[in-house]
């Protein structure tokens, strides 16, 4: 499915500055496989997850990223979408005076229009819509709102996972999903995810918080520190973070490797 | 695609996507170029005018030699020679006015076609743009070229006619309403129209009638060098109601082109008027901003009666500088005055418009809201009078005025004065400047939306509370027109 190779990048600061952020990481995810990524603040996950959907402003300056052998780098965000890429953002974006409904036609036809597909009528729009949002417990009243404005923290997350669920993509970015999100909350979002797991759709999984990893089992976690992953395990691998915590687990490694 | 027309395409993608900017080579027929008094006397006897209107004209002339531009707008642009321009340009084949629409040329009839106005009732009819019949004044440059369902109309006694053929046939109205709203001596745009006017419509419906379907005209021009100056006149008697909807485009020229126009409405008691205007006029060149059209109206409408309303709702998208304040005179107790209002500016464009909004009667009420988008180099101005005279008990205003900004080079600006005679007005003022940012963008890209659709998506929402007060029929056309408009406007 993807594969990351040596990926450096760097962002554009506000003083038009490049700062490498990401440094030399490594990544592959097979088909149907969940990969989760864990690591301290400030780290480049976020970065990652941008750099890998093509936002403006964060630069490759080496390596490659290929989704089913498809040069991702190659392509603006648009042409990414519609190859399959969809990022569920850390802080999902506010756009006052836009209808939920509206965005949500909007996006779904431009994927489909981009994959040679029919674009979809009102009516067939609004029974996809209905019954997505049902599933993931949203109010019609919510899809009637103007995308993210005044939605609560929990609201914001649930309705990326909408967004995630209408737009069927091949490989998920998650970013922090679970930050904000109550007990339950956490458990809807879960299950929405759950129910999208399949043997040829693959999900990184951006966390700080081990909970979210006893609903939706990783098959392969991450450590990343420094723009690079550091160490690469199994479910086990995220109990040990949450014991030690990031800096202990950090220093533990940096002395096994000086052995 | 050819070579050449790759090009043309190339070129209209980079003008804005202007797409009325087409020229129709047509024989026309001119007045000599210049402003004098015998320009005058020919464009009224080209009308058969009678002698009282020529007087009028005259007199309106000789008032504008003496008055000065105005000057406080903010709009930049090198002064308008008067003398070169031509005053009066109309297609030969009009000259003698034909009888059925199949006499019209079909040069003629093929231009509205392609800008989407059939101009054949069968046509408009037979659903193929799939809405209701709408009925269409055409004018072209300085002269109207067809009017439709004139016919079924009458039959509810609305007379809609071009404004020539009203001053021939209903002499008693127009003698009695024209310049009752915008005296000649109003300011130096109105005054020169009221002295070289050609065309336009007149719309007049009686008492207790509701007008069964829309009314619109749509301007043209089309020949270069010449200014256009129509007029439209709008009664609506006691008890009755109408919807009536104006269009504008023209040709790409390179040089600029001076459009003057007046409306006056009046309202009488319990009667209810609605007026639309979708303006793309040629905005000028769109990286260099060359050319365009001058568009320095002047729109004013009476409540005249009790519980009567006007309804203004504007998008305007096109000019090179737009100077335009549709306004409303609340003289009737418990009338309304509505302005509705979206100003798209892109490249080189100018726009400084607004409304006012004058109560004299008691309980009065107004309600104003406008959307500001500007993009590239361009200047957006709102500018809003709310005046409340000291017999208006009672008098309530709600502004909002909004303004969006997309890119750097771009400016917005919100002028609205205030001025109330009487404490017991009620008056609300909210406004915001907001940009769309990157993050937005970048969140819509990343759901597969195109930056320049995610630009739409996002203008159309902003615009979402005006654009819902369009009759039906146009509220799409102009979704579209808003998102051509900003093409290029994102690197
Ligand atoms: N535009 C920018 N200009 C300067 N520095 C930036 C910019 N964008 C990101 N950075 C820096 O890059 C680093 C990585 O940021 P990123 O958001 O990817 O971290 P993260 O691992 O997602 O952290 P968190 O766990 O807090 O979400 C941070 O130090 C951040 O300040
Ligand atoms: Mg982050």
């Amino acid at each position: 499915m993807i594969n990351i190779n040596n990926l450096h990048a760097c962002v554009e600061t506000a003083d038009g500055e490049a700062k490498e952020i990401i440094k030399g990481l490594n990544l592959e995810i097979k088909s149907g496989e969940v990969h989760a990524i864990m690591g301290p603040n400030g780290v480049g996950k976020s970065t990652l997850s941008y750099v890998l959907s093509g936002r403006d402003g964060y630069n490759v300056t080496d390596g490659s990223v290929e989704l089913d052998g498809v040069d991702l780098l190659k392509l603006n965000p648009e042409e990414r979408a519609a190859l399959g890429v969809f990022l569920a953002f850390q802080y999902p974006v506010e756009i006052p005076g836009v209808n939920m409904n509206v965005f949500l036609k909007a996006a779904v036809n431009a994927l489909r229009k981009q994959r040679g597909e029919n674009e979809l009528d009102a009516l067939g729009m609004l029974k996809l819509i209905k019954g997505k949002s049902k599933e993931l417990g949203i109010s019609d009243d919510m899809m009637r709102r103007t995308v993210n404005v005044g939605f609560s923290g929990g609201e914001k997350k649930r309705n990326e996972i909408l967004q995630m669920a209408m737009l069927e993509p091949k490989f998920c970015i998650l970013d922090e999903t679970d930050s904000g999100l109550d007990i339950d909350a956490i458990k809807v979002v879960a299950d929405g995810v759950n129910k999208l797991r399949s043997p040829d759709r693959s999900f990184l999984v951006i966390t700080h918080y081990q909970r979210l990893l006893d609903y939706i089992k990783p098959d392969i976690v991450h450590v990343m520190a420094d723009g690079k992953i550091v160490k690469t395990g199994g479910p086990e691998l995220a109990l040990e973070l949450e014991e030690k915590g990031y800096a202990e687990f950090l220093k533990a490694e940096e002395q096994e490797k000086a052995a | 695609m050819a070579a050449t027309e790759k090009t043309i395409a190339q070129v209209e993608k980079l003008s804005g996507g202007y797409d009325a900017g087409f020229y129709t080579e047509i024989e026309s027929e001119k007045a000599p170029k210049g402003l004098n008094e015998d320009i005058i006397r020919f464009i009224s006897a080209k009308k058969k005018e009678p002698e009282w209107m020529l007087e009028r004209r005259l007199k309106a002339y000789y008032h504008w030699l003496k008055m000065p531009e105005p000057d406080w707008a903010k709009v930049k642009f090198t002064p308008i020679d008067y003398q070169d321009a031509y005053y009066y340009a109309a297609p030969k084949s009009m000259e003698n006015a034909p009888d059925t629409i199949d006499d019209v040329d079909p040069k003629l009839l093929d231009t509205y076609e392609k800008l989407g106005i059939p101009l054949r009732e069968q046509e408009m009819l037979s659903g193929v743009k799939n809405r209701s019949a709408v009925a269409v004044d055409a004018v072209f440059d300085s002269i109207s070229v067809a009017t439709t369902f004139k016919k079924e109309l009458k039959k509810y006694g609305i007379i809609f006619s071009s404004l020539s053929e009203a001053i021939q046939n209903h002499p008693e109205l127009v003698k009695k309403y024209m310049g009752s709203v915008v005296p000649y001596s109003d300011n130096k745009h109105a005054c020169l129209n009221s002295a070289v006017f050609t065309d336009g419509s007149f719309v007049y419906v009686p008492e207790g009638v509701r007008c069964p379907m829309e009314l619109s005209t749509y301007f043209r021009i089309n020949e270069m060098n010449t200014g256009q100056f129509e007029r439209t006149l709008i009664i609506a008697d006691k008890g009755s109601y109408v919807s009536y909807l104006e269009g504008c485009t023209a040709p790409m020229h390179d040089e600029r082109q001076l459009h003057a126009a007046i409306v006056e409405v009046i309202a009488h008691e319990d009667a209810e008027v609605k007026y639309s205007t979708v303006q793309n006029w040629y905005p000028g060149d769109f990286n260099t901003g060359a050319g365009g059209i001058y568009n320095f109206v002047t729109k004013r409408g009476l409540c005249e009666g009790r519980n009567s309303k006007i309804s203004w709702t504007q998008v305007e998208t096109g000019s090179a500088i737009t100077w335009k304040y549709p306004s409303c005179i609340l003289k009737g107790d418990n009338s309304q005055g509505e302005f509705y209002s979206v100003a798209i500016t892109n490249g080189y464009q100018q726009a400084d418009t607004g409304t006012k909004m004058i109560h004299i009667g008691k309980n009065t009420k107004s309600r104003i809201i406008s959307k500001g988008i500007s993009a590239g180099h361009s200047d957006n101005t709102y500018r809003g009078v709310v005046k409340v005279m000291p017999g208006a008990e009672n008098a309530r205003n709600f502004t909002v005025c909004d303004s969006l900004l997309i890119g750097n080079d771009c400016g917005a600006h919100t002028v609205p004065y205030v001025e109330s005679r009487n404490n017991t007005a009620t008056l609300g003022h909210e406004a915001t400047t907001s940009k769309i940012s990157e993050d937005q963008l970048f969140y819509c890209m990343q759901r597969g939306i195109s930056k320049e659709e995610a630009i739409a998506l996002i203008v159309n929402g902003f615009a979402k509370e005006v654009l819902q007060h369009l009759p039906m029929e146009f509220a799409v056309e102009a979704q579209k027109l808003v998102a051509i408009s900003l093409e290029g406007s994102i690197g």
